[in-house]
């Protein structure tokens, strides 16, 4: 089990990280969401070992990393664009992690063809780097990651040079892999739809500091704060001010899109500043609406994407007249 | 790249019809190529034409002649090759030291390490022995000349001063173009530094250090003025034999067959230099720079060594042949009693003096008047022979894809042989002062034509036709748009040219009438001439030469283009 304890990073007198904590447990997978610049490549790096934390400890299993080189990590390392050796073939790129280690020349050859089978490149030993796809050259980054039987492995955007479509399936093999080999992983991304699709946790990093850490459903349900559902693209974010209790849990605010009722088991005073998400999605039983003039429609495939005058923005299953009035209900949640 | 150079030949067309209708662009371009391919055709493929008339001769081609060349050859490889050897010893960590760390003075000392490399060889060649000579600083303030160094081992010295550049700026460059995440990925994988170094950095810097000792290997293979004037005529490489054989043996006969054996020797060398460098990808976004400070004690270790190594190593010759022309350490010819030991001018004030008794008629300051008539000269020339070359080649045709290589083909033949081949054809002419300076522009055209040509190609062409189009006649064109960009490159040229034809040796030690010296061969002469006087005025000649050749250097990178003109 790999933890991380309470890591602090500058960088040229900047904060980069502020007090990172969390735990990958066997076999499972997190993700680290986070936009550029928040930090999250340094995390992995420090993780890797090929940079060290002002303060605060990486421990595996128990025992302390924090001054282990990298390579006495046995962690596996997969980048972006790579990082492939131009020089080496496919057979002795994948197979440089076992020579490193003294591993007999038999082993190392059987070893390789597993794995090759294993990211479906067999027969590709001989090739020459320069002669692959993009997608081939991410597998043989893996099998190559895979070869050490690393303890942990991490990615560092490693789909983020393909197309979208051989994403989605590399995605789907990478997952398979994951859960076959049982291996705990790291897994940096700033595409919120590869980490919902891959990971058992995701970790939003914000201006260095996990600001929500929870499992996808959990994290797609309740955002938690404004910054992530606006990251996430949940809906439209907007701030609300408390007026009167109607219920026990339940609230009149008053925003720019109108007044709202709000249900909310946190205790808010009157006045109070609150963050609030409309989803974009019409709901029919809500009690609560919005009222506008349409000013634009966007065909998106199964539905419209409905802009009003105010800049509330819905998704409609048919597609009003630009010009109309119209009232949509929604359902309205409190972020605070 | 197809389709530009179309569009701009139609676009030179049409201005070049509308500005000079009764001229037909492919005769304006054979009167572009005229000059200076007359030129070459008479100062260098009719000299070299006489060379192998003259090699490829049966009296030439005697069993005796052949041994000697193969004994020179061999002495010649084993020179170059451990001088070259030596070069990568000390310039592989240098290339490293500076791509990936940062430290106090480091543009100072990458500046440093750059200067010996456009130095005159009879600048280094005197800096060393100014040094480590019999008469050095060294001998003398050790007060015995039990600290004598070798002759063979001041000239490797010297090669490694003058090469090392090379390889830091080779090496370097690839070292930091390398991706980081490479060595990143293989120390995760379990490489440790020295694997890493072994296994992945080494390899995949291959052909850049194969690229750049090649290239060392071929300034040292033709190495001339370091041998001569730190070793004498019993180091005889290819180069120096080639001289010895022309100018003392009056055998020009074996001084050619020398020569062609030297010209093949590193026209092979440069076509594996041609494919090499054509194999150093350069990626096509620069990398941020991966410099840091050192952090372990390693690291700490390594770069204060090297910081120190190349410090001495560059500081200590550069400075002492200042200081050695400054200071009398031993009684000269015929000075018996008080003598005044230190802090002295003599020798600069005994270069005004005409003696009776010295090797040359005139006062020797006058090496340095003939030496700035003959690269004034040289600048005329070069520019002139240059300049429409340059033209020509700034919007190439078919033509000139033939012609670029055919105007650099001087660069790969070596100074001494050029002027064995002036010797050959123009025997006749030797008593004229004028062989030196179209020696000289032979050398300094492709220098010219390959400063010129950037700027030409920069100037757009829709300047041209903006200023056209609002009235300017074809003049006022060239005078308000042409002139004012040229003006830069044409400055930096004319400095190039100056400053080859000032530090020029081989060709002028064979072409230069005893009357009329220039720097580098009054300072040859007075090194093998005996008696501390003449070292002294060697020295003070050589530190002259250094303080123009570093004014002319900062000249030329104040007005240079930036990416012009590299190797």
């Amino acid at each position: 089990m790999l933890e991380v304890r309470n890591i602090f990073k500058t960088y040229d007198d900047k904060l980069l990280l502020k007090n990172i904590s969390f735990t990958v447990a066997e076999g499972e997978t997190i993700c680290l969401l986070g936009a550029s610049g928040s930090g999250k490549s340094t995390l992995l790096r420090i993780i890797a070992g090929l940079e060290t934390p002002d303060s605060g400890l990486i421990l595996f299993n128990g025992h302390d990393l924090t001054s282990t080189p990298p390579h006495l990590r046995d962690f596996g390392l997969v980048f972006q664009d790579y990082s492939l050796f131009p020089h080496l073939n496919v057979n002795d790129n994948v197979a440089f992690g076992l020579k490193m280690r003294r591993v007999g020349q038999s082993e190392i050859s059987q070893r390789v063809t597993n794995l090759l089978n294993l990211v479906n490149l067999k027969g590709f030993g001989q090739r020459k780097i320069t002669d692959l796809s993009g997608g081939e050259q991410q597998r043989v980054a893996l099998a190559r990651a895979l070869a050490i039987r690393p303890r942990l492995l991490m990615f560092d955007e490693p789909l983020g040079a393909l197309d979208r479509t051989l994403r989605e399936g590399l995605l789907n093999e990478l997952r398979s892999i994951l859960h076959q080999t049982n291996i705990p992983a790291v897994y940096v991304t700033h595409d919120q739809e590869e980490a919902f699709a891959i990971a058992d946790r995701i970790l939003i990093l914000h201006n260095g500091e996990i600001v929500r850490d929870g499992t996808p459903v959990d994290v797609w349900a309740n955002p938690g704060s404004a910054y992530v559902a606006r990251f996430l693209g949940l809906g439209n974010v907007f701030e609300g001010e408390v007026g009167a209790r109607k219920k026990d849990n339940e609230w009149i605010v008053k925003s720019k899109y109108g007044d709202f009722t709000i249900r909310c088991n946190h205790k808010h005073a009157r006045r109070e500043k609150i963050p609030l998400l409309a989803r974009p999605s019409a709901a029919e039983q809500e009690a609560n609406s919005v009222r506008g003039v349409v000013t634009d429609v966007v065909f998106q495939q199964d539905r419209f994407k409905v802009t009003l005058n105010n800049g509330f923005y819905v998704y409609l299953n048919e597609a009003p007249k630009l010009g109309r009035k119209v009232s949509v209900r929604v359902k309205v949640e409190c972020l605070a | 790249m197809a389709g530009k150079p179309n569009h701009k030949a139609t676009e030179t067309q049409r201005i070049s019809n509308f500005s000079a209708p009764s001229v037909a662009p492919w005769l304006k371009r054979i009167f572009l190529w005229l000059p200076p391919l007359a030129f070459l055709t008479i100062a260098f493929f009719w000299p070299l034409a006489r060379i192998l008339t003259l090699t490829f001769n049966i009296n030439t081609l005697s069993s005796e002649n052949i041994q000697l060349a193969f004994r020179v050859l061999g002495f010649t490889f084993y020179q170059a090759a451990l001088s070259t050897l030596l070069t990568l010893a000390l310039g592989l960590p240098s290339a490293v030291l500076f791509a990936r760390y940062e430290f106090h003075g480091k543009s100072f000392l990458r500046a440093l390490t750059a200067v010996p490399f456009m130095l005159p060889t009879v600048v280094v060649a005197a800096s060393f022995n100014s040094l480590l000579g019999q008469r050095g600083l060294l001998n003398n303030i050790l007060h015995s000349s039990a600290f004598t160094v070798h002759p063979f081992v001041a000239i490797l010295l010297a090669h490694i001063f003058y090469n090392t550049t090379i390889l830091i700026r080779i090496v370097g460059t690839a070292l930091s173009n390398l991706d980081p995440k490479l060595e990143q990925t293989a120390r995760s994988l379990g490489a440790d530094t020295f694997h890493v170094w072994w296994n992945v950095t080494l390899p995949l810097l291959r052909p850049a250090i194969f690229a750049a000792c090649l290239l060392v290997f071929l300034f040292d293979f033709t190495s001339f003025g370091v041998i001569l004037l730190l070793g004498g005529s019993r180091f005889a490489t290819l180069e120096v034999e080639i001289y010895n054989q022309a100018a003392r043996n009056l055998n020009l006969a074996l001084a050619a067959l020398l020569a062609i054996i030297q010209l093949v020797c590193t026209l092979i060398f440069s076509i594996f230099y041609t494919r090499l460098t054509a194999r150093l990808v350069t990626p096509l976004t620069p990398r941020t720079a991966q410099n840091r400070r050192a952090k372990t004690l390693r690291e700490k270790i390594f770069v204060t060594t090297f910081v120190l190594v190349l410090s001495v190593f560059f500081l200590l010759p550069l400075s002492s042949l200042p200081i050695r022309s400054l200071f009398r350490f031993e009684a000269d010819r015929g000075q018996r009693g008080e003598v005044q030991y230190g802090f002295t001018t003599d020798y600069y004030k005994e270069l005004f003096i005409n003696r009776r008794d010295s090797v040359f008629y005139v006062p020797p300051i006058q090496a340095t008047v003939n030496s700035l008539a003959y690269a004034s000269a040289t600048v005329i020339i070069s520019l002139l022979l240059g300049f429409p070359a340059a033209f020509a080649l700034a919007r190439p045709t078919r033509l000139e894809k033939i012609l670029d290589p055919l105007i650099m083909l001087p660069l790969g033949s070596s100074a001494v042989m050029l002027g064995l081949g002036f010797i050959i054809s123009f025997g006749r002419w030797l008593t004229s002062p004028w062989l030196v300076p179209f020696a000289h522009t032979l050398i300094a055209l492709p220098f010219v034509i390959r400063t010129l040509q950037p700027a030409i190609t920069s100037i757009p062409q829709r300047l041209r036709q903006a200023a056209s189009s609002l009235g300017a006649s074809p003049r006022e064109v060239w005078k308000s748009i042409d002139l004012p960009i040229l003006r830069r490159a044409t400055l930096a040229a004319a400095t190039f040219a100056f400053t080859i034809s000032l530090g020029e040796f081989g060709a002028t030690l064979l072409l230069a009438r005893p009357e009329y010296p220039t720097i580098p061969v009054a300072i040859e002469r007075f090194l093998s001439q005996p008696g501390g006087l003449n070292y002294g005025q060697a020295m003070a000649m050589a530190t002259i030469l250094m303080m123009l050749t570093v004014i002319s250097i900062l000249i030329i990178e104040k007005f240079r283009l930036p990416n012009a003109g590299e190797f």
